[in-house]
């Protein structure tokens, strides 16, 4: 029995309330809101915080890990691979990348599928488009893993039962590799070619499942046409109460991350036994019939899908624009960051991507970063790695920097003390500045701090422990004195 | 093993300052000269009669050669040396044990920091290539973390410890508009202060030290030579390092209170001089008041004050111009501004004037007499948690 063994949903902190887009954009917004990454987050590190939240809700490990993105933080460098250091896993797990398109995303999955190793398909995207257009008020950015795998390697909670395919060439939307938007074709062209292509999937799929339409539980429609999907879910034969809730007025469409985001949200809430069927619009059409099992009783995991809406912070539309490239503020009057060293972060790697210190075997006390010398008794080279990604800690003292150079001012610092010993002074991320103090709770979360000659430099910030601590807007103070 | 210090055994025989601004017309070479010619001056005494050189800057020139050139200096040794921004002062140090080990009669120490040809505001250290995950912060927002740490531990509000921060730099610019080498020459109201808007945490700019351009200089000789050269040497009695392990920044136990390397370096230097009641001996003390949270913490860490109590001496007038202890005399580097490699150097600059009596008559303290007649300069360089530390005590006699 092959199918899903784990899963893990992250949704950025920040929201764009739609109704504010078109006071400044002269048109565009509408109703809701959507998700907006953080201006320290891409794709990249989207994945990390999902891939982290699937493996910590199994003990199954991958074998193997497919990352997909339409937009990339690297070409011609695989993404795939700082996921995988983030992650710890052994320099036998292959990780590569499902770039490009919004179907490279169901693609992975059906790869992962189709056999082989445990696979962890993590797919992130971050969407947006020209200021008022519809992309960018209906996009939004997620980030959803999927460990699929056999029985043998961990309780499956959702087993395939089949699946279907209808792959078809012509032109709805596109994009030129550097652009930094998409552009459509009329709707109704890719209307009409759209449904007929997820008929075809869907009745493949349900074939290949020995299932009929009426025995569908939960329908997830995914794809890049927000009229074609709801067309497509009229026409396939399941009953309207069963189609997933495709979280347009919340999250916005992730591209290559929606279809595994929708899935997790329907399993979020689904019993065993039940019938799931995701279909995907991208390019042609996708089926997948997925049938729960009983072991999805005992799953947990890390954040529901419906948790993560619910929390979140408003963004005011102003720093949307200038987290995403369409605005460019002032940047204080400090010398940019210089790139870090390719060399000096390969030797580092465990503490860069994995945030893994050490502690001394005698005196047990922990170095961050890891050390050779001990602090404390004068042990040399007696160490053992000790990994404190998943560690929460407390904050011991803190400052609001306005004066120091940050792709997003000020930078709000604090001395972290973790829960069971060792001591970082780290950056804090998703946080009102003004509601810290000392001893908030904090987690650790993958950043990109800065990008230097195109280098993207990855660390570890911290965060409110759990989303929960801050719902103010972030302020955004006059750093002139 | 054990430091022994140097004690009485060393003397210093002439300095120079320039005035620190922002020397828009100066170079680094330009400021050396001034310094050096004040200092050679002050000795009776010419550049080929100093047998060794040591040279104090941060960033603005890499090598002896930058002091040689600029000088002139035919066949002589001269080493720069960086400490972070104790750099002035740890040039002092080594040009006073290479006179103390006999290795040479006649050493010179010169700091010199051109820091306004940078084009930004503030210090800003050159880049070496790192994997990326060093700390992005400030100077200033690294000091500002321990003002809320203290007002924890200490239970003192923060509206009241911030008007204490503000009463240090309002000190520090009452004195500093009565010294014509000061960058900033006016007087701030602890009112002025609290009104400006934070930049670092609880910090405004008016609890940072400025920017500026300058050197200072000393020339160093045995003792027993030195009224060969002045009528009024100034005795070393003591110099205290400590280059921290950075231990604060990974280990729990610290708490940001105070700054464990410079107690550690108190102790070694009160222990060189023979001090054991630092009240009952120092008259005056020039500290590195780079951030307002430093200078109160210093106080402690000094052995100035109980811990937990700075904040109260601060505000009783203590360290005033005119209070029992002196602190800060010519402005510190609230009002000199803070030329890396020359501030070391400006603190013992002002401990020469004020020990000799050559003070202007507005700034002159009177704390000096008896048995308390010692002038402490300290000058620390990094972060807390990540520090250097260094403290002189000077004396205007032989015990």
């Amino acid at each position: 029995m092959r199918g899903i063994i784990s899963y893990g949903t992250y949704l950025p902190h920040r929201r764009l309330d739609r109704s504010t887009i078109a006071a400044v954009a002269g048109t565009g917004g509408g109703k809701g809101s959507r998700t907006v990454a953080s201006y320290d987050e891409d794709t990249t590190t989207l994945g990390v915080e999902a891939a982290r939240r699937t493996l910590r809700a199994t003990d199954a490990r991958p074998g193997a890990l497919w990352f997909s993105t339409v937009t990339p933080a690297y070409v011609d460098k695989t993404n795939a691979t700082a996921v995988h250091a983030a992650l710890r896993l052994p320099a036998d797990v292959i990780a590569a990348d499902f770039g490009g398109a919004v179907r490279s995303g169901v693609a992975a999955l059906r790869s992962a599928l189709a056999g082989g190793p445990p696979a962890l398909v993590v797919t992130a995207d971050v969407r947006t488009g020209l200021p008022g257009s519809a992309d960018e008020a209906a996009g939004g950015d997620a980030a959803a893993a999927l460990l699929v795998g056999d029985d043998a390697d961990g309780p499956v909670i959702a087993e395939v039962l089949g699946a279907g395919t209808a792959t078809d060439e012509f032109l709805d939307r596109w994009r030129t590799p550097g652009d930094d938007r998409s552009k459509q074709w009329e709707e109704k062209f890719g209307e009409t070619r759209y449904v007929p292509l997820a008929q075809q999937a869907f009745a493949a799929a349900l074939a290949a499942a020995g299932l009929e339409a009426d025995q569908v539980d939960r329908l997830v429609v995914a794809g890049t046409h927000g009229r074609a999907n709801k067309a497509a879910a009229k026409k396939v034969g399941v009953a309207a109460d069963k189609v997933v809730d495709d979280l347009a007025g919340t999250v916005g469409n992730p591209g290559a991350a929606q279809p595994a985001l929708l899935l997790a949200s329907a399993l979020d809430t689904a019993a065993p036994g039940q019938v799931v069927v995701l279909l995907t619009l991208a390019d042609g059409a996708d089926a997948v019939v997925l049938r729960t099992t009983e072991a999805i009783a005992a799953f947990q995991t890390a954040a529901t899908v419906a948790e993560q809406v619910a929390g979140g912070a408003p963004l005011p539309y102003g720093k949307f624009l200038a987290w995403r490239g369409f605005l460019t503020p002032e940047p204080p009057r400090r010398p940019e960051p210089a790139r870090p060293s390719a060399s000096a972060a390969g030797r580092s790697e465990d503490w860069k991507f994995g945030f893994v210190g050490s502690r001394d075997r005698t005196t047990g006390a922990i170095h961050l970063p890891p050390a050779r010398v001990s602090m404390e008794g004068g042990a040399v080279d007696d160490m053992e790695p000790v990994p404190m990604a998943d560690v929460p800690g407390t904050v011991v003292t803190y400052t609001i920097d306005k004066l120091v150079y940050s792709p997003s001012p000020p930078v709000v610092f604090a001395i972290v003390d973790f829960d069971g010993g060792g001591r970082a002074p780290v950056e804090l991320t998703d946080v009102d500045p003004t509601a810290v103090r000392i001893g908030d709770r904090v987690e650790m979360t993958f950043r990109r701090l800065f990008t230097a000659d195109g280098i993207h430099n990855y660390f570890w910030k911290a965060r409110p422990l759990g989303d929960a601590a801050t719902t103010a807007e972030p302020t955004d103070p006059g750093t002139e004195a | 093993m054990a430091s022994h210090g140097i004690k009485d055994r060393v003397a210093i025989v002439g300095m120079g300052c320039t005035p620190f601004r922002e020397h828009w017309d100066k170079g680094v070479d330009d400021l050396a000269l001034e310094a050096s010619n004040e200092a050679f001056a002050a000795a009776g005494i010419d550049k080929d009669d100093v047998d060794a050189y040591w040279l104090g800057t941060a960033q603005s020139g890499m090598s002896g050669i930058t002091l040689a050139r600029a000088l002139q200096l035919q066949g002589k040794p001269v080493t720069r040396v960086e400490n972070y921004c104790a750099t002035g002062s740890e040039a002092l140090r080594q040009a006073a044990y290479a006179v103390a080990s006999g290795a040479y009669d006649v050493a010179m120490a010169v700091g010199v920091e051109k820091v306004k040809d940078s084009g930004y505001q503030g210090l800003n250290a050159f880049p070496i290539p790192n994997d990326g995950t060093t700390r992005t912060l400030t100077a200033a927002g690294s000091f500002s973390m321990v003002a809320p740490a203290y007002a924890a531990k200490y239970g003192v509000p923060m509206e009241d410890l911030k008007r204490t921060l503000a009463r240090i730099a309002s000190k520090n610019h009452h004195n500093g508009a009565r010294n014509p080498r000061a960058q900033f020459r006016r007087e701030m109201s602890v009112e002025q202060i609290c009104a400006m808007p934070n930049v670092a945490g609880d910090l405004s700019v008016f609890d940072c030290a400025g920017v500026a351009d300058g050197s200072a200089a000393a020339i160093v000789v045995r003792a027993e030579d030195a009224h060969r050269y002045t009528d009024h040497p100034i005795y070393i009695k003591a110099l205290s390092f400590v280059a921290g392990n950075g231990s604060g920044l990974v280990d729990p136990d610290y708490d940001y209170t105070w700054f464990p390397e410079i107690a550690a370096c108190a102790a070694d230097a009160y222990h060189q001089a023979g001090v054991t009641d630092p009240s009952a001996r120092i008259a005056m003390a020039e500290v590195h008041d780079c951030f307002t949270p430093t200078e109160l913490v210093l106080m402690e860490d000094l052995g100035f004050s109980e811990r937990g109590t700075a904040w109260r001496d601060i505000e009783a007038g203590r360290f005033d111009l005119d209070g029992e202890l002196p602190v800060n005399p010519d402005g510190g580097l609230k009002s000199f501004g803070h030329p890396v490699g020359a501030s070391g150097l400006r603190m013992m600059f002002e401990a020469w004037l004020q020990l000799r009596g050559e003070a202007p008559e507005d700034r002159t303290i009177s704390s000096i007499g008896g048995d308390r007649n010692l002038a402490l300069t300290h000058n620390l360089g990094g972060y807390p948690g990540e520090m250097v530390s260094f403290i002189s005590i000077l004396g205007p006699t032989q015990d």
